[in-house]
């Protein structure tokens, strides 16, 4: 399964180093990535592969979302047909 | 790589302008349950829903996660339970109990369908079983009940008209400790369609399948944040605007649709197109009318502003979605949309503006509050009105409508949760007893003779 991980948050060092590491500790293969900084906000999305990750999506959602608490930043992890069908013809 | 624009804008769109999906319903013929007396169909409803719809809130909690779109509510339809109880006459209820605790037990939100449909004639058993209805409402907590009196193909059954204002105030009575909050669960319709997913008026039609999920998309924050950087634009760049946005939201829909009927092993029903309010403030379908341009929602232009919107979410959704149905279309619920709490309060929105807005909309007078002396004849005169509205412009009508017991004009009722408040509003001090007492039937109109 291919999701969207997107980051959005105040700009600080570290933060895609922390987000990648827990992506690469759950085997989650990052295949596009793109980051940005929108507005003064730090805004990183990213294409990942779930397929053979050790955590459901379930978890890797809970995982990333205490994370982000730490770090202060929202992260979203959402499949990327809901893209697809709302933005694609 | 998708693109960067696009991926936040849906992101906003859950996370600052309450973009949803309202409800996911599971559709359920329970024909197969019909026995002899009121105990065993009872047990059977029961079970037959428990086994269909087991799964309902763990797949909608899953998809909801996946996708990243709240699903906000859980919902069933039965067949109308009317074709239910032939048999068993006077014992309705055991069986509005059973359908109660089986909505308790699959954990959604409301099950709809105790229903009948009674546009041309009345049996004996379907009296009875709309004599039920009162009891039923006061007796459960999620099941909701609706009646079709009328359609463009058969006209408008009055007698159905007259009894249907006796049984509003009846359950506004014997619900009264709660403000007659049991006809906030009762809708009388025109021309009511089988594959509605929205409550209190969803059923599962006798043309639908053995099981089907309907989808019901929102999302008048996102219609209503898109307006709010086009000020001074032309009316034709906001419908262009309102149909893009319609789209986006109702492939949303289409998708967790799909998935919903995929897992639940249904079949794919329909997704409904409507822009439905909560009284959540920027969930408004008032506040889209008052960005078009309205000082407030009642006054003159809301008609025509109303029609617009209706009409390009229509478009919008009808491209985005393979199988569109249901109401499809801007719901008005006084009590459930913030923006038509403070015009009722202010006194900028009367019930007249909101008939005429219901030619131009879905539904009709819906959780409207009246002063609870209203005689049931001028509840029956505002069912006339509307169903003749529906009949008339072959279009779904519909009346939902509460007289406070013991309250009057100026009061407010409180009903909570996504139901909302609701000021009482005036009614016509002018009677229509002759009118509605005469009965009968009023004849389908000619447009209904295209063979």
């Amino acid at each position: 399964m291919k999701v969207i991980v997107t980051v959005i948050g105040k700009d600080k060092p570290g933060i895609i180093a922390k987000v990648s590491t827990a992506l690469a500790q759950n085997n989650v293969n990052i295949e596009d990535i793109s980051q940005t900084i929108m507005q003064g906000n730090f805004t990183m999305l990213m294409q990942c592969d779930i397929e053979k990750a050790s955590l459901t999506l379930k978890g890797l959602k809970s995982a990333l979302l205490s994370l982000g608490e730490e770090i202060g930043v929202s992260i979203h992890v959402q499949h990327e047909d809901i893209f697809n069908a709302m933005h694609k013809i | 790589m998708l693109n960067r624009k696009e991926i936040l804008e849906t992101i906003d769109m859950v996370e600052k302008e309450h973009f949803d999906v309202r409800t996911i319903t599971m559709g359920i013929s329970l024909l197969p349950c019909v026995r002899e007396d009121a105990k065993t169909t009872a047990e059977l409803c029961y079970d037959r829903i428990c086994q269909k719809a087991e799964k309902i809130v763990k797949v909608a909690s899953d998809l909801e996660a996946e996708y990243g779109i709240p699903i906000i509510n859980k919902r069933v339809s039965i067949t109308p339970a009317s074709l239910l109880t032939s048999s068993f006459c006077g014992k309705e209820v055991t069986l509005a109990k059973a359908l109660d605790r089986a909505a308790k037990t699959v954990g959604v939100d409301f099950l709809g369908g105790y229903s009948a449909l009674v546009q041309k004639g009345m049996t004996s058993y379907e009296r009875s079983f709309i004599e039920s209805i009162p009891e039923a409402l006061a007796v459960t907590d999620r099941m909701c009940s609706s009646v079709n009196v009328g359609s463009s193909k058969a006209g408008i059954n009055m007698d159905a008209v007259r009894l249907m204002g006796e049984i509003i105030k009846a359950t506004a009575e014997k619900t009264k400790e709660r403000d007659g909050f049991g006809c906030a669960k009762l809708v009388v319709f025109c021309n009511a369609v089988e594959d509605n997913p929205f409550m209190a008026g969803a059923f599962h039609g006798l043309s639908e399948g053995e099981t089907v999920i309907n989808v019901g998309v929102s999302g008048p924050g996102v219609v209503h944040h898109a307006l709010k950087s086009m000020k001074g634009a032309s009316v034709d760049e906001i419908a262009e605007t309102i149909k893009k946005t319609a789209f986006k939201i109702t492939r949303a829909g289409q998708l967790i649709a799909k998935e919903a009927s995929k897992r639940l092993n249904a079949e794919f029903g329909i997704v409904d197109l409507s822009l439905a309010p909560t009284p959540v403030m920027g969930d408004s379908v008032a506040h889209i009318l008052e960005e078009i341009g309205l000082d407030s929602v009642g006054g003159h232009g809301t008609t025509a502003a109303l029609a617009m919107l209706n009409d390009a979410v229509k478009k919008g959704g009808v491209m985005a979605s393979s199988n569109v149905g249901g109401l499809s279309g801007a719901f008005i619920p006084v009590s459930e949309d913030i923006g038509m709490i403070r015009a009722a309060e202010k006194g900028a929105i009367s019930l007249s503006k909101l008939e005429a807005m219901t030619c131009v909309c879905s539904v009709g007078i819906d959780m409207v509050a009246v002063p609870g002396d209203t005689p049931a004849t001028t509840l029956a005169g505002m069912i006339a009105d509307e169903a003749a509205i529906g009949m008339i412009n072959n279009k779904t009508t519909a009346v939902r409508v509460i007289p406070v017991p013991n309250k009057g004009v100026g009061d407010t009722v409180e009903f909570g949760g996504l139901l909302g408040t609701a000021p009482i509003m005036e009614v016509s001090p002018y009677g229509c007893s002759s009118f509605i007492n005469r009965g009968g039937r009023m004849p389908a109109p000619i447009h209904s003779n295209k063979n």
